[in-house]
């Protein structure tokens, strides 16, 4: 008995809550008669997920200070993310330093929590961006230490592909229109920089092409299982 | 003595009509006063008296067919000389009971509720579109000509004009076609596997590449990574990505390996703990189940791949699975596993981010194959005939594509025969 | 020859990261140093937005959509800047939206660099305006196709948008000719694309302007559904020596401002990058080779 409902709940409830909330939103697509149900389903799973992040939250609390009561290796870490994200939390819910807002000088709070003075707008300035400026900077090391490693002339394919690389490369930068420049009118289209362009506007634009066909194909077939039931390994397996 | 005649020698004006005149007589030039003309004698930078523009000719409204309701259209013919004239103001009035309304409010006449800003559009339109009226009420249009020199006469609709709220929209219906092909194709090959038709799929390395992970990091006694994708459940990527998950932890259960599972959204690690959950159980290891080895990072996508890369460092799985929609953190996430030695089986549908895991990879699962992971893993038949409709559907993609290219190149090469007739009939079947 | 061969198989990878700080650091210092930049000829969809934007007359309504954070912001903020600097000296009417977070104090940022800095005679609520952010990502475009109040009700400064007069004649997105977005992912240009300017049939014209991983998956949109494109800081710092070069004072030869020139100063270090990463590649293949054919003649 347990065990058949304990199914109901685990297995068949959100297998019918997916299949009736796809098919909402497909057609509300198309009829207006169903468009504010599709709406609907859209805030409700907003809501949602903003109420799952009070669990990711929790767990993320639980997991640190298990850590730190354990002395893990790195538990000095756990604490400083658990102090940041308490301090973060505070200053941004609390709105501290925040001077009033202009246009409702007497009401409390009533300016914006990141508003220049406030702390939030400092760890904002000072910390988030600087961090991940630097985080997204290092894609440019690692690029070019997978170029170094993985870019091999095995075979045609590969040649042909290193030298639209090299193409490419050199006309995105001052160096195609040095080296081609002198290039005449009548053979201004092997220019590097004009190369470069109808590799993207014509190669790149045909290989995209088949693959955004193909993606959208493979998602509608995905999607299409997950609506019908078909597929519930997204559940897990076990059915 | 000064003359009493006065010439005009030099005339300027600003935009609004203000003006410098200069006068001068036989003996004595004085530069006069600005002269505030504004309203007067409005003038151009010519000097050139101008006035306020002509109103429009004439003005329709019509409900717009096959639409998400309640729209209307509203047409009109401008006068000559109305280039003068900076923009176009269309108002609406909701009928009212006849009787009602009259002197009311500005403009209103018998039967004319107040009116009220439908839209503002530049002088050179001729048309624009009131739309989330009520449904089935009627309304009366205006249209008026607005200049810096004053606004023209209204032009009023004759009659009212009703929106009606349509079953279908139009517009659509070669997506809404395009779709129920698709599907068509899909269920057709799933009824046709239950019937017993034996399907077959390619092989695609990187799923194959799944046990072999899993039994390497089981060997070397290291932990195996997943990481779902940076996005939510409402990515279809995310929840492919969860069913890979959920075929991943089974092998991992059976093989007693240890997996985690770094996840950027709350509810994707609730979804991923259920999915492994399910797994442990499926396999019989209930009690190895971990749910604090699913848990929640951070949203923001850096500070996610800095733990996840921190975390690659420090405990060295020997096996990492990207499965999911990533962004620019997919460079980083393979650079850095490639340093540790793991061996890497990356998945995603983003185009942008296919040629990092392809470089820094072992294997990688490109677009649809990706989308297919799930039907290739289960084995059903089911699943494997839904390949097969997708397939089909592709082909049939395919077969349009080449038709439009040879209709388009034809079409070009010869603009009097037959071609352009067959690429326009081609397009509107399109809906382009 | 064999010792080289032989360190560059066992090359670690840090040199190659202090080769690529210093091909970066090198021209950012000269660069810094003397002012100098290098010149640019801007490409097809470069020139396609600078025009886009100029057919518009001045008190026309655009919507910008900063959706992007601070991580692509050496990338995009300088697109931002001259996008905001056009419509500014064109007189346009500017409504900033954001469907990323930390979108908002980007705009913040873009115009106090730009707009309160050089143009002061703009009013806040009047010729210019900053909505904020709002959350749903792509549900947010279409509740936005039908009534644009609902998807934003208030501005950043809590003021409802009906009293708002930089948005009188705005009911829905396609009231306005010109959507520029500044995309860093998603959502970004291609939801746009897909949900916003597919639905509108013809109505609203889009240019963008995206990171360069971004930018080989919308040129299939261009010139039909996407009316212009600036691929990464290259397009970035095409578009600004166009803006640069139609708004210098004739008759003056005072120096553009810094912030005007800031994608055009990061081409020197993409050109050293660039140029590292060529380098690179042949190294690796050098190395590829000649370890490939002393296995063949050791086996042979």
């Amino acid at each position: 008995m347990a065990e058949g409902s304990a199914r109901i709940m685990k297995r068949l409830v959100p297998m019918w809550i997916a299949i009736i909330a796809g098919f909402v939103m497909l057609l509300s697509a198309f009829f207006p008669i169903t468009e504010s149900l599709g709406e609907t389903v859209g805030e409700i799973f907003n809501v949602v997920a903003a109420i799952a992040f009070v669990l990711g939250a929790g767990s993320l609390a639980k997991v640190n200070l298990a850590k730190i009561s354990r002395r893990d290796q790195g538990w000095g870490y756990a604490a400083i993310t658990l102090i940041c994200f308490a301090i973060t939390l505070v200053v941004g819910l609390g709105k501290i330093g925040v001077p009033q807002s202009t246009q409702f000088p007497l009401l409390g709070w009533s300016g914006e929590k990141d508003a220049e003075g406030s702390i939030f707008g400092w760890i904002y300035e000072f910390a988030l961006v600087p961090i991940t400026s630097t985080m997204f900077a290092l894609l440019a090391f690692y690029v070019a230490s997978a170029a170094f490693r993985a870019f091999r002339a095995k075979n045609l394919e590969a040649i042909l592909l290193l030298s639209t690389a090299f193409i490419v490369l050199l006309g995105r930068t001052f160096a195609g229109v040095v080296l081609t420049g002198w290039l005449p009118d009548w053979a201004s289209g092997l220019r590097l920089e004009n190369l470069s362009v109808y590799i993207m506007q014509v190669f790149n634009t045909a290989g995209n092409r088949a693959i955004i066909i193909g993606i959208a194909l493979g998602v509608t077939a995905t999607s299409l299982r997950i609506l019908l039931g078909v597929d519930r390994s997204w559940m897990g397996s076990g059915d | 003595m000064i003359s009493s005649a006065l010439i005009l020698c030099a005339i300027s004006s600003d935009s609004s009509g203000a003006s410098d005149v200069g006068l001068a007589n036989t003996s004595i030039t004085a530069a006069g006063n600005k002269a505030d003309l504004r309203g007067k004698i409005p003038l151009n930078e010519l000097g050139q008296e101008i006035s306020a523009p002509p109103a429009a000719i004439s003005i329709s409204a019509e409900d717009v067919a096959w639409d998400a309701g309640g729209v209307i259209k509203i047409s009109w013919q401008p006068a000559a000389g109305t280039t003068s004239a900076t923009k176009w103001i269309i108002e609406r009035s909701e009928v009212l009971a006849a009787g009602q309304g009259a002197g009311q409010g500005a403009g209103q006449g018998a039967g004319q509720g107040p009116w009220t800003l439908v839209a503002e559009v530049p002088i050179a339109e001729t048309n624009a579109v009131a739309s989330k009226l009520p449904p089935d009420a009627s309304f009366f249009f205006r249209v008026t000509a607005v200049s810096p020199n004053g606004s023209s006469t209204v032009t009023t609709t004759k009659s009212a004009a009703t929106g009606h709220w349509n079953f279908f929209i139009g517009a659509k219906l070669p997506l809404f076609c395009a779709i129920l092909l698709v599907s068509a194709c899909v269920i057709y090959f799933i009824l046709a596997a239950r019937r017993g038709r034996p399907m077959k799929v390619r092989r695609i390395a990187a799923l194959e590449a799944i046990k072999d992970a899993v039994g390497r990091a089981t060997e070397m006694g290291r932990s195996i990574l997943f990481v779902p994708g940076i996005q939510d459940m409402d990515n279809i990527q995310t929840v492919a990505g969860l069913t890979v998950l959920g075929n991943v932890s089974r092998t991992a259960a059976e093989y007693d390996a240890a997996i985690e599972v770094p996840t950027s959204r709350s509810l994707v690690m609730e979804a991923a703990r259920e999915a492994v959950q399910a797994s442990y159980l499926a396999a019989g290891r209930a009690d190895a189940y971990n749910a604090d080895a699913i848990r929640y990072i951070t949203d923001e996508q850096f500070g996610f791949v800095a733990y996840v890369s921190g975390r690659m460092v420090r405990e060295k799985p020997a096996a990492c699975f990207y499965m999911g929609c990533f962004f620019a953190e997919s460079l980083i996430l393979a650079e850095t596993g490639n340093s540790i030695g793991a061996i890497q089986i990356a998945g995603t549908a983003e185009s942008s981010q296919l040629p990092f895991f392809v470089a820094a990879c072992d294997y990688t699962l490109i677009g649809e194959e990706f989308m297919a992971a799930s039907a290739y893993l289960s084995g059903e038949p089911d699943q494997i005939g839904s390949l097969k409709g997708q397939d089909v559907a592709k082909a049939i993609a395919a077969i349009i594509i080449i038709l439009g290219v040879v209709l388009a190149t034809g079409a070009a090469i010869a603009p009097q025969g037959a071609m352009p007739a067959a690429l326009e009939w081609l397009k509107g079947v399109l809906g382009s | 020859m064999s010792k080289f061969i032989t360190i560059l198989e066992g090359l670690d990878r840090r040199w190659i990261f202090l080769a690529m700080a210093i091909s970066v650091a090198g021209p950012i210092l000269y660069i810094g140093i003397t002012g100098k930049t290098l010149p640019e000829t801007p490409t097809p969809t470069a020139r396609a937005v600078y025009k886009e934007i100029e057919a518009l007359s001045p008190g026309t309504p655009v919507l910008l959509s900063f959706d992007f954070d601070p991580a692509s912001g050496g990338e995009l903020t300088p697109m931002a800047t001259s996008l905001v600097h056009q419509c500014a000296a064109r007189g346009l009417r500017m409504v900033f939206i954001a469907l990323w977070p930390l979108g908002p104090q980007l705009i913040d940022e873009t115009i106090k660099r730009v707009i309160l800095a050089d143009y002061p005679n703009l009013k806040e609520g009047v010729d210019y305006v900053n909505l904020g952010f709002q959350s749903g990502n792509e549900s947010v475009m279409k509740v936005m196709l039908t009534d644009f109040a609902k998807a934003f009700p208030i501005t950043k400064n809590g003021v409802a948008v009906g009293d708002v007069v930089a948005l009188k004649g705005i009911q829905r997105v396609d009231n306005f000719p010109l959507l520029i977005t500044i995309s860093a992912g998603y959502p970004g240009a291609k939801e746009w694309i897909q949900y916003v300017i597919s639905s509108s049939g013809g109505k609203i014209k889009m240019v963008t302007g995206c990171t360069g991983v971004q930018t080989p998956g919308l040129y299939p949109y261009y010139p039909v559904q996407l009316n212009g494109l600036l691929g990464a800081i290259k397009g970035a710092a095409e578009y600004e020596s166009l803006v640069n070069s139609s708004l210098a004072p004739k008759d003056s030869s005072a120096a553009v401002p810094a912030k005007y020139l800031e994608a055009q100063r990061r081409m020197g270090p993409q050109l050293g990058a660039h140029l590292l990463m060529i380098a690179l590649i042949i190294l690796g293949n050098i190395a590829f080779f000649a370890q490939r054919n002393s296995k063949v003649r050791a086996t042979s």
